[in-house]
């Protein structure tokens, strides 16, 4: 830990800045892999299966990326990262972009020269207690002890929340997921908090999810996105493309069961056509070839396909759709016109 | 041509000179070599600092002033700061550094006591004695420090009780009970009994730390006495009896003016009394035993240093063996080992910043993890903490040194 950080400050000195400033693409292009930040193994989100193979939701939006860029999902370096240190390994150049359940904020976009490239899980921070505690509402936990994860929003959500509502508590700082597991379970904490689809992750890897509830408060706002450094634009631009890409074939009826057939000849639906590259020249216009959009789509399917498979209320996670259904069905997903 | 060491006969001095002639060629290496070395340095700062500013961040420490937002665990730095998490960054930073301080000095003391004593049983003459001692050596020197904390840490939360295992049901029965009905073991620290200071308890610390002189002056006097005059007057018990007897009479005359506040059990934890947190417990127990596995061979070295003359010598008038141990041997034992165990000191107070594995919140963790990670002052951050962790090891150093030069051969 101790060394990340500090060969990140020498390397944020020493090299990055310039790659920071020079063209992400051409240099990932040229090692002919995409670095990209996870964690250090969430379920659902990010971790290695049984085979060592990454597979998540996060994973699933590094691979899209890859796709549209080299046309292969497997192009992909998987840098896993603590909270604390994804933002170093980000702007001293080690990943080319980050996709770890972030919080995007407006210090981290300016202070912290970031740009976030949408939004790919809009989330808030719950709390999650032993069934048996009786506990039902997060105001009943005056006194408790807390796991949280450094270097997050959570953390400072937790002190505001607790404070506004002249409660006390005690914190245990923890660095990893796995770990705050492990304290949580041997009861070195009394509560764990987190965004709430990290805790509906977290649980279902336990061994009786059941004796464990989430509290029903939800107390922030946590739009979860993928980001890049900022200064390179057309790295931002055909990053955000791509999200928006898995997003606009969902609500377009893209999937990778007939992506094949529409990609085939033009349909009768122009956007379709322009995101699939079949008519127009979208691809160029970000220095990609024009199947960009339809090789993202392949790696891992729309935006649907990507929450079903990984998160979804078929998985032992089986979180809803809720904030994060297509805006025609009432959520907030709204990627905005291929043209 | 030949380089000369005589001046040339009469003309002035030639540029040549600085570096064919041997008097001035030294000089003209090393300040080469400084400004080669400046140059470098110069080169790299501007680097940075240009590089810093081509991502927007030039270095600007204003961020300490701002408010942290984020609370620390309670303890020993957050109470005495009185740190919450609308205080500032530079609070938090203090409240490190109080907790750093804490550890290192427990560390220091327990770091010490347990190498002295385990390098004096390491050259015991009996065998089981002196292997047990060489297998604590050599297990703990040799495997890393950080497993230690992590290995201890684990062993005391998995092995104890949580708080709510003490809750007792309706039948009257609990899952874990309180020692002595005053001390808690749980999973997330000791709760112990802690003073409440009533009136007049202000004398009764006065006349303690008096006591506490008074038995110091006393010891002193014994010595001199013995060392002039061969008399040898009892040393433990009066010092104890000095330091302790005034203030248990004190304490009843003056009708108890220290109370006890025993720990309860409410809600999640326990509150009142004192707690000792489990991260500090384990951190301090593992740098303890770690340094001290270091300790140990440098007091042995020292031991053997010395030679058996002396403990010959001293045998020879009579002197029982663990007075000829703490008189003849490790007064001139000290000598080898004051300088090896300075820069023991100085390991462990800087392993000391491990303290994030467990949790525990030292200045690495509020200003070198979550201050700088909140407002990705990386730059800053590190140079303050180096700043810290450096004069903190000067003053070590300095402290050590006076020590050493007053525990120098005296020559008369
Ligand atoms: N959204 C918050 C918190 C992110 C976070 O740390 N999430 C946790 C749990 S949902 C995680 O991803 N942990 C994985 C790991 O430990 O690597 C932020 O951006 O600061």
């Amino acid at each position: 830990m101790k060394n990340t950080v500090f060969l990140g400050t020498l390397t944020v000195a020493g090299l990055c800045a310039a790659a920071a400033s020079a063209a992400t693409l051409d240099d990932v292009k040229a090692r002919g892999n995409l670095n990209c930040g996870v964690t250090t193994g969430l379920t659902g989100f990010a971790a290695p299966d049984a085979n060592g193979v990454w597979e998540g939701f996060d994973v699933d939006v590094c691979r899209a990326v890859a796709a549209a860029i080299f046309g292969d999902k497997n192009a992909v370096q998987f840098v896993p990262t603590t909270g604390e240190t994804r933002f170093t390994a980000l702007s001293s150049g080690e990943i080319d972009l980050l996709a770890r359940n972030t919080t995007w904020t407006m210090s981290r976009d300016t202070d912290l020269s970031f740009d976030f490239i949408g939004v790919n899980y809009y989330d808030g921070q719950g709390f999650m207690v032993p069934k048996n505690l009786g506990v039902t509402s997060a105001k009943d936990l005056d006194g408790a002890t807390v796991c949280i994860q450094t270097g997050t929003t959570t953390e400072l959500n937790l002190a505001d929340y607790f404070r506004a509502n002249n409660i006390s508590y005690e914190p245990v700082p923890i660095q990893t997921n796995a770990e705050a597991q492990q304290q949580y379970l041997a009861g070195a904490c009394d509560v764990y908090t987190t965004d709430a689809s990290g805790l509906a992750a977290t649980r279902a890897t336990f061994e009786a999810p059941a004796d464990h509830v989430l509290l029903p408060e939800i107390i922030s706002k946590e739009p979860l996105g993928p980001l890049v450094r900022h200064g390179d634009n057309e790295w931002g631009d055909l990053t955000m493309w791509v999200l928006n890409a898995l997003i606009a074939a969902e609500e377009l009826g893209i999937t990778s069961a007939n992506i094949a057939d529409m990609s085939a000849a033009p349909t009768n639906n122009p956007e379709v056509n322009r995101i699939l590259g079949t008519e127009g020249e979208l691809g160029a216009m970000i220095g990609l070839e024009n199947d960009w959009a339809k090789n993202a789509i392949m790696a891992g399917g729309n935006y649907g396909e990507i929450f079903e498979r990984n998160i979804g209320e078929n998985t032992p996670i089986g979180l809803a759709r809720g904030l994060n259904a297509q805006w025609t069905e009432g959520g907030l997903l709204y990627a905005p016109p291929f043209r | 041509m030949s380089s000369i060491s005589d001046s040339p006969r009469g003309s002035g001095f030639h540029l040549s000179q600085l570096i064919y002639d041997t008097r001035y060629r030294s000089m003209t290496i090393q300040v080469v070599t400084f400004l080669l070395v400046v140059l470098a340095i110069w080169q790299l700062g501007s680097n940075l600092l240009a590089n810093l500013a081509n991502l927007g961040q030039e270095p600007d420490f204003g961020f300490l002033d701002s408010r942290a937002g984020y609370d620390i665990g309670s303890g020993f730095g957050t109470s005495i700061i009185g740190y919450t998490s609308a205080s500032t960054h530079i609070d938090a930073a203090f409240v490190g550094i109080l907790n750093t301080l804490l550890v290192a000095f427990l560390g220091i003391v327990l770091a010490t006591i347990i190498g002295v004593i385990a390098g004096v049983l390491r050259l015991s003459k009996n065998w089981l004695v002196s292997r047990l001692m060489a297998v604590y050596v050599e297990a703990f020197r040799n495997v890393p420090l950080l497993l230690w904390i992590v290995l201890i840490y684990a062993v005391m939360t998995e092995s104890t009780p949580q708080p709510r295992a003490f809750r007792v049901d309706e039948a009257g029965i609990a899952d874990a009970y309180m020692v002595f009905d005053a001390i808690a073991i749980t999973n997330r620290g000791v709760y112990l009994p802690g003073p409440i200071w009533g009136p007049n308890s202000g004398i009764l610390i006065a006349v303690f730390i008096a006591s506490v002189i008074g038995a110091l002056v006393y010891r002193r006097y014994a010595k001199k006495l013995l060392f002039d005059t061969g008399r040898l007057l009892p040393m433990v018990w009066p010092a104890i009896v000095i330091a302790f007897l005034p203030v248990i009479l004190l304490f009843f005359v003056l009708g108890r003016p220290v109370g006890l506040d025993y720990p309860v059990l409410g809600g999640f934890n326990f509150s009142g009394g004192m707690q000792i947190s489990n991260p500090l417990v384990a951190l301090w127990l593992a740098l303890s035993l770690y340094t001290g596995a270091f300790i140990t061979e440098i007091v042995r070295a020292g031991i053997l240093s010395v030679s058996k003359g002396q403990s010959e010598a001293s045998e020879a008038l009579g002197m029982r063996a663990n007075r000829t141990m703490s008189l003849i041997i490790l007064p001139q034992a000290m000598r080898v080992i004051i300088p090896p165990l300075t820069s023991q000191y100085l390991n462990l107070t800087k392993n000391s910043s491990l303290a994030i594995a467990v949790g525990y919140p030292d200045v690495r963790a509020t200003l070198g993890g979550i201050t700088l990670n909140q407002t990705g002052r990386a730059l800053e951050c590190m140079l303050l903490l180096g700043l810290f962790y450096l004069a903190l090891s000067l003053i070590i150093s300095f402290v050590m040194n006076v020590f050493n030069n007053s525990m120098k051969l005296q020559e008369r």
